[in-house]
């Protein structure tokens, strides 16, 4: 085995678009397995081009249809789709059952859509390195899309979303109370509302409790035009006599995108998966957010706060790595948290112990500098 | 939980091939290799070879697990086999058969690059134990 040779006709094969090795690299990735840190950083080099888009919801909200569909009507435009489904494993046996793929059905056969599942393995924060990687890997790779697809359950899933250049939010439907729980972490990172399932019972009345929370998020009916969708707008806070629009910025909007302003504000698209409808006008959206993104300068400010928070992951994984060992040599966690419990010591005491010696390390670092 | 950290976990393509509808083997051993700690991607019913091929393959699988009750497994398997060959998939991917395969297809099958074929009465565990023990090193 000599990893470094493996490991540099890998990136060659990727890059010349072998699928085989796009695939192996995800898996050397999610593994960390040796080698993979030179091989992902060879891989930078390589990326810019696609265009990353995170779609989250809770279970059953149709993410994985709907990721179907957007990868089929990106097929059709003769764009390459890459997609990320992540599901949650046991924390109890490490084991998963990845069943997102099963739901994308439109394109199977499609070689250019390349579906990759993942599991959460249980690894801290890992994930969204991993992920982020990943995304990487098929940006190198020549995808034109890139979609990451993830059950928005927790922290762990909103650094995954993260990720991406544009998050799109799931919302079923008749969960009225749902909404309101969705206040807490999702409605921050939601760049475009999508009430799936629009021919269901209570989606106007979920499009307009998402539209009143986007209005007050906005606060102050300030740059109101574009949190409005189409439809009856008679419950609509139309205090600026506004007649709200149909979605953002894109038909009888006064400055469409003359003088844009500075913030975004989240349109509420309405899709019915199973059948497409809708899906051409999320499309456009998305389009209408990259757009923004590029003319207010914010992509480049996003690329530098993930780059920076990527490098703090890094850096604390790496020492949490070092940790590891300390720990082991210092007689492994079991024991140290046994003599917490019979109260010979403490949790700070330990912790402060184990540093020590790094940060003796560094201090006398600090003396050579 | 340490040493996890590189965790390298054994992923499984679950596949249903042809026209079979009977998917509750496939279901029992998909929730029994979960339980057993592996990743396990079922591909659902009624896939061409051409589909469990690409996600075989997209999916960078140690094992792909074929559960066949339609007796057009002679047609089937090779179809998926030489497909892996194409991709250079087929050298470490662990093909599994299950399901209703005749004594005398079995010998062919394993000659196309079938590592083993788990009948009717098969346990469970042993299954799993042939998959942990031959899972590919790579």
């Amino acid at each position: 085995m000599t990893e470094g040779g493996d490991d540099e006709r890998l990136l060659e094969e990727l890059l010349a678009g072998k699928h085989r090795a796009l695939a192996r690299t995800i898996s050397k990735i999610e593994n960390r397995a040796p080698g993979y840190r030179d091989l992902v950083s060879e891989l930078y080099a390589h990326t810019g081009e696609a265009d990353v888009i995170g779609i989250t919801g809770s279970p059953g909200a149709g993410k994985s249809t709907l990721v179907d569909k957007l990868a089929e009507a990106y097929r059709e435009r003769g764009e390459t789709v890459g997609i990320i489904a992540i599901d949650p494993s046991s924390p109890f046996s490490g084991g998963a059952v990845l069943g997102d793929r099963i739901r994308m059905g439109s394109t199977i056969g499609d070689m250019d859509v390349f579906v990759r599942s993942m599991s959460a393995r249980g690894t801290l924060g890992g994930l969204s390195t991993a992920t982020a990687d990943a995304v990487k890997a098929m940006d190198a790779f020549g995808k034109d899309k890139v979609i990451i697809e993830t059950v928005g359950a927790g922290q762990n899933e909103i650094d995954i979303v993260r990720t991406a250049d544009t998050v799109a939010v799931l919302v079923p439907p008749g969960s009225g109370d749902d909404v309101q729980t969705l206040k807490a972490g999702i409605l921050e990172i939601g760049d475009i509302f999508v009430v799936n399932k629009a021919d269901r019972d209570g989606a106007d009345r979920t499009v307009q409790e998402l539209r009143d929370m986007v209005a007050m998020d906005a606060g102050d009916g300030f740059g109101m035009s574009g949190a409005g969708h189409h439809g009856a707008d008679a419950m609509q806070m139309d205090d600026h006599g506004h007649d709200q629009g149909h979605g953002q910025a894109h038909d009888q909007d006064p400055d469409p995108h003359g003088d844009e302003p500075e913030t975004w504000i989240p349109p509420i698209v309405e899709t019915i998966a199973t059948h497409g409808t809708g899906v051409e006008e999320f499309i456009e959206e998305l389009e209408n957010h990259q757009q923004y993104l590029v003319a207010s300068g914010t992509r480049a400010e996003m690329a530098r706060k993930r780059y920076a928070e990527e490098i703090r992951t890094l850096l604390r994984e790496d020492v949490h790595g070092l940790l590891e060992d300390e720990l082991e040599d210092a007689g492994g966690i079991d024991d140290l948290a046994e003599a917490v419990r019979t109260g010979e010591t403490d949790p700070y005491t330990i912790a402060d112990e184990l540093l020590e010696p790094v940060e003796m390390c560094l201090e006398d670092l600090e003396r050579e500098g | 939980m340490s040493s996890e950290q590189e965790g390298e976990s054994i992923r499984c393509l679950v596949a249903k091939v042809g026209l079979d509808g009977h998917d509750r083997g496939a279901h029992v051993i998909s929730r029994a290799f979960r339980d057993a700690g592996f990743e396990v991607i079922y591909s659902g019913l009624h896939k061409s070879p051409d589909d469990i091929v690409q996600a075989a393959v997209q999916e960078d699988v140690d094992v792909l697990g074929i559960s066949i009750l339609s007796g057009a497994h002679n047609t089937l398997v090779p179809k998926i086999i030489d497909g892996l060959e194409e991709y250079d998939a087929a050298d470490d991917t662990l093909v599994l058969v299950g399901g209703v395969i005749p004594e005398e297809d079995r010998e062919g099958l394993k000659e196309e690059g079938v590592a083993a074929i788990f009948g009717p009465g098969t346990s469970i565990e042993e299954t799993i134990e042939f998959v942990r023990e031959n899972a590919p090193e790579r």
